[in-house]
């Protein structure tokens, strides 16, 4: 079974106003259990939309999207993803701990089990020690962390990532990547992520998407095995061989 | 005690610059002719001040009851218009039509409809001028929310009032507050200013007109000194309130300082 198929879904904004935009033309996707696949593409592309639409954040146009073999809507209801943005979006107001409790808070998770899966989750993410502070005492690349542990806070099967890694430093960036794909494997998520970054998508995927813009369309599929992922294999010939087909894909997209 | 920090380099601001008043005074205006001496106006402040008190009283109270009352319908305001769209639609333009008034110049005209002697035409220039940057800013800040912190909410399956709750009302906060603090001098200038044209005589506004009028300046400079006072206790009230109300948000500060 799918966690995710995606029929002829097309999505058209302001539909029949002045400033309509075909964003996406009919998407065909099916994402398997554990897989880990990224959209790419360039700015208006779609992906974004694409990654809205399987969150049920916004509805296809036509065409239709199933979640763990039910309507997204359903699946949103049924709080099925987690999802993470680009700013990390934390609440100022929180702590770190209660930011990555208020999904439990939502879920009527008790006192006590809330506060024990947080301290789980900032394990995992390696920011034990920051439990009460706020996130403004934190750097972004920790925010970001926390913003993943939200995420991940109440073992959902399906990780829905924009772009999460899109405003970290290159250092800062590896390393998230890093630690994503150990929680990753750990957890045995399937995870859908947005990126522009080609590097970022080959290292992290096992499967990348281009996509091509006006109107957003899947152009091609990439499949990535690169073994055992780890730090050695952004040095490894496999790796940039994959590279330069996505560079390539894309690059064709663009013309 | 950590709410109070940072109040004492404004008392020796104004240690120092009412030292210098003084000095400066007894060097070329020996007479206290034009502007009195602050000992002269603490001097008349003694003499004045069962009258003073009682009109600090009276003017506390429209400027405080004023301002509760503009914060509630401001508030109010604010969470209709971002609620509903129809109210939105309705109340933004009427409010901005009121706004465009020049509120103290209907002050004889309020004095008409609640009474000449009453303070309740004083409180409605309040409420009326207070409303305005209440309404606006809080709308402002329940308004202008991170975009990814709401989707955030709603891929949680959160209801409307939960997001409000958890997102907006937070988010609103600063915004409130910065208009709180403004308005906190904008009620006392409108009640002394609507007291000019009416309401209780033994207000600090006509203590003021009164006393310039038979010129006697250094009382109606102590008397001017009660309503800064008001002003002031009032702006550190709202001051505390804010740092109470948003222990993180003088962290975002004091962290950005650091930085």
């Amino acid at each position: 079974m799918n966690v995710i198929e995606i029929r002829g879904a097309t999505k058209v904004f302001n539909p029949g106003k002045g400033n309509q935009v075909e964003a996406l033309a009919e998407i065909d996707l099916a994402v398997r259990p554990g897989e880990f696949v990224t959209l790419i593409g360039p700015s208006g592309c779609g992906k974004s939309t694409l990654l809205r639409l399987i969150a049920a954040l916004i509805a296809p146009s036509t065409g239709s999207v199933e979640v763990n073999a039910k309507p997204a809507e359903q699946a949103r209801l049924d709080r099925d993803y987690g999802m993470a943005f680009q700013t990390a979006g934390l609440f100022d107001w929180r702590t770190v701990s209660k930011n990555i409790e208020l999904p439990l808070e939502l879920m009527g998770w008790t006192k006590g089990d809330r506060r024990r899966r947080a301290k789980e989750m900032l394990e995992l993410v390696k920011l034990g020690e920051f439990a009460t502070h706020h996130p403004s005492e934190l750097s972004g690349g920790m925010q970001q962390r926390v913003a993943i542990a939200r995420a991940l806070s109440f073992s959902p099967a399906l990780l829905l990532m924009d772009e999460p890694f899109g405003a970290l430093d290159e250092m800062t960036r590896e390393h998230m990547q890093d630690e994503l794909l150990r929680i990753w494997k750990e957890t045995e998520t399937t995870v859908v992520f947005v990126t522009h970054s080609i590097p970022e998508a080959v290292y992290l995927s096992t499967r990348v998407v281009v996509m091509s813009p006006r109107p957003g369309n899947i152009a091609s599929v990439i499949e990535v095995d690169l073994g055992q992922r780890q730090a050695s294999v952004r040095d490894d010939p496999a790796f940039h061989t994959k590279v330069t087909e996505v560079r390539v894909a894309l690059r064709k997209v663009e013309e | 005690m950590n709410a109070l920090k940072g109040f004492s380099a404004p008392i020796v601001t104004g240690v120092v610059l009412f030292g210098l008043w003084e000095g400066v005074l007894a060097l070329f205006n020996p007479q206290g002719f034009v502007l009195p001496a602050p000992s002269e106006i603490v001097g008349a402040l003694i003499d004045n001040w069962s009258e003073v008190y009682q009109g600090a009283r009276i003017t506390g109270y429209v400027v405080v009851s004023g301002l509760l009352a503009g914060i509630i319908f401001g508030v109010l305001a604010a969470l209709l218009v971002t609620r509903f769209r129809t109210a939105n639609e309705t109340i933004t333009p009427l409010a901005v039509a009121i706004n465009a008034i020049p509120i103290i110049a209907l002050a004889p005209i309020f004095n008409n409809w609640f009474g000449l002697t009453s303070a309740r035409s004083n409180q409605a220039i309040v409420v009326a001028l207070v409303f305005f940057p209440i309404f606006i800013n809080t709308t402002r800040g329940l308004t202008q929310v991170d975009r990814s912190q709401v989707e955030l909410m709603e891929s949680y399956a959160a209801s409307r009032s939960r997001i409000s709750r958890e997102v907006r009302i937070p988010n609103a906060m600063p915004f409130f507050f910065t208009a709180l603090k403004l308005s906190t001098s904008l009620a006392v200038i409108a009640a002394i200013v609507a007291e000019y044209f009416g309401g209780r005589q033994d207000a600090l506004g006509p203590l003021i007109t009164q006393s310039a009028g038979l010129t006697r300046y250094d009382d109606a400079w102590a008397a001017v000194l009660a309503g800064t006072t008001i002003g002031a206790v009032l702006y550190i009230v709202v001051t505390v309130l804010e740092r109470v109300a948003m222990p993180w948000h003088s962290l975002i500060r004091s962290h950005r300082e650091e930085t």
